[in-house]
């Protein structure tokens, strides 16, 4: 059949001669090429004390923002849990009382709000869903734990630090 | 004079022993680390200076790991595998002749813990006794796995066996010895055998990639193909054992190349250095070089092992009966003509 693409390579395969068939001229050269690489430079990074930059648009450790007064932004709409593949996220909300106004934007917030990161797979998906720019994944990576459910994250870990009185 | 013998060879046959396994200790670091080397990486580094306490701290967690045996294995055979193995690996230094005689306060101390006139034969044996601990273990762990790994040893370590014993009747047409210490001795200064024998050793050298099980022979325990080949079912310091009988048996083959075809412990030079140092000193250069070639040796197994891919087990089979062979009893052939011309003349 003709090919469409031009990109057809018929590949020719010769039976080896008799220098092939030895093996060894091929070997010394495959060594030379590795003994060559003892003199490159490494490529390691010496990761806990170098960190590589992260690109732009990194997605790592979630954070619920605050509005420019400090109040919490997440209203508990359950957009995000519901744009979530992996079923990370599980949230409870609650009524905002009149002292509380201070701390919570909407009159219905998150009284709970967790995140698995064992399930995380930091698709992005909930900051996309969320109406009301209250989640992002701009944090750093998920640090390493020996229980399970140490990986549940919840408010205390998510929210981010309350704005210092400037 | 019997008991200071005792003593000697005590401390000798001590040494050796301890040695063997200190170097095979650092072959598993230098493994690590060359490997790295050759493919643009810096290797392990944490575990003391550069990574100098790695090994000590591999031999404690394989330690400590959880210990299985099989229920359907035999017990005794899956023990007896890794004994055996490591074993046969640490017999094998007994004959090779680490130095010449030295002079220690009006004694001569022979730096070989004996010198059997058919040196070569019980290292050969000992060679050939090493695949048992791999055929032993492989078949008793009761899995398919371990016994195609035991399978494709033994009859790997026979091909392989004929091409190396027959490299080495063309070595024995050299030196018309069988004692490694004379063997040796014939090699003073610049008269190492790889100038009369650089077929044979070739051979030998390919050979003892194969019985050492290592890449591109290292088909017993294709870890691609057989999960881990022979010692799929071990854990624990047993796994250690099979793992660290590999770098003793390197160690050996080495040292065994070294001696035969790179002179042991001989260097060009070597009577004005002896001249110069005395009894005592002046062989213990020798030692050293001696050392020095074993470790590059090593490096060259190493070299290859993180170059060349693994044959298949018939390119394995071709190569040994096919190419090896021949060439060896043509080696044979040569080697004979020649001597015989030679001698003529």
């Amino acid at each position: 059949m003709e090919s469409l693409t031009n990109k057809k390579k018929v590949l020719q395969q010769k039976p080896m001669n008799f220098w092939e068939r030895l093996y060894l001229p091929a070997i010394f050269q495959g060594m030379a090429i590795t003994f060559m690489h003892m003199f490159k430079k490494k490529e390691t990074i010496f990761y806990p004390e170098v960190k590589r930059e992260f690109s732009e648009n990194w997605r790592g450790l979630h954070s619920l923002k605050r509005d420019e007064e400090g109040r919490e932004r997440c209203t508990a709409c359950g957009l995000c849990a519901l744009a979530c593949p992996a079923e990370a996220i599980t949230m409870i909300a609650a009524e905002r009382k009149k002292e509380e106004a201070h701390l919570y934007r909407e009159e219905k917030y998150a009284s709970v709000y967790e995140i698995n990161m064992l399930r995380c797979i930091f698709c992005g998906l909930c900051e996309e869903a969320c109406p009301k720019e209250a989640i992002y994944l701009d944090g750093n990576i998920v640090e390493s734990n020996y229980l399970r459910q140490d990986f549940i994250y919840g408010k205390d870990k998510l929210v981010e630090a309350p704005f210092k009185a400037s | 004079m019997e008991l200071a013998f005792v003593i000697e060879k005590f401390i000798l046959i001590t040494v050796v022993f301890a040695l063997s396994l200190v170097v095979a200790m650092y072959s598993t670091l230098a493994e690590r680390k060359i490997a790295a080397f050759l493919q643009d990486r810096v290797g392990p580094n944490r575990a003391g200076p550069g990574g100098m306490f790695q090994p000590l701290a591999d031999g404690a967690k394989m330690f400590f790991k959880e210990e299985i045996i099989p229920e359907q294995s035999n017990k005794f055979l899956f023990i007896a595998g890794p004994s055996l193995a490591i074993l046969t690996a640490c017999i094998g230094s007994a004959v090779i002749p680490w130095g010449d005689t030295i002079a220690i306060a009006g004694r001569i101390v022979d730096l070989q813990v004996t010198d059997i006139n058919v040196g070569i034969l019980y290292i050969f044996g000992v060679v050939s006794l090493g695949v048992y601990g791999v055929m032993i273990g492989g078949w008793a762990s009761n899995n398919k796995f371990s016994l195609m790994g035991a399978i494709r040893a033994a009859s790997q370590n026979i091909s392989y066996e004929i091409p190396m014993g027959l490299s080495i009747i063309a070595l024995l047409l050299v030196t018309n010895t069988l004692s490694l210490k004379e063997i040796t001795a014939q090699q003073h200064g610049w008269h190492w055998n790889v100038w009369y024998q650089p077929l044979g050793f070739l051979l030998f050298m390919i050979c003892s990639f194969a019985e050492t099980n290592r890449t591109p022979f290292d088909l017993p325990e294709c870890e691609t193909e057989l999960v881990g080949g022979y010692h799929t079912e071990y854990s624990s310091m047993k796994l250690g054992f099979y793992l660290f009988a590999e770098y003793i048996n390197m160690f050996i083959s080495s040292a065994v190349m070294a001696t035969l075809y790179f002179g042991g412990y001989n260097y060009p030079g070597m009577d004005w250095v002896n001249n110069m140092l005395g009894p005592l000193w002046g062989p213990l250069v020798g030692v050293a070089v001696l050392f020095l070639k074993i470790f590059a040796f090593i490096f060259f197994f190493m070299w290859v092992r993180w170059t060349v891919p693994r044959f298949r087990y018939d390119q394995l089979m071709n190569l040994g009966w096919k190419v090896l062979i021949p060439l060896a009893i043509a080696n044979i052939v040569i080697t004979g003509i020649w001597i015989t011309i030679s001698d003529r003349i």
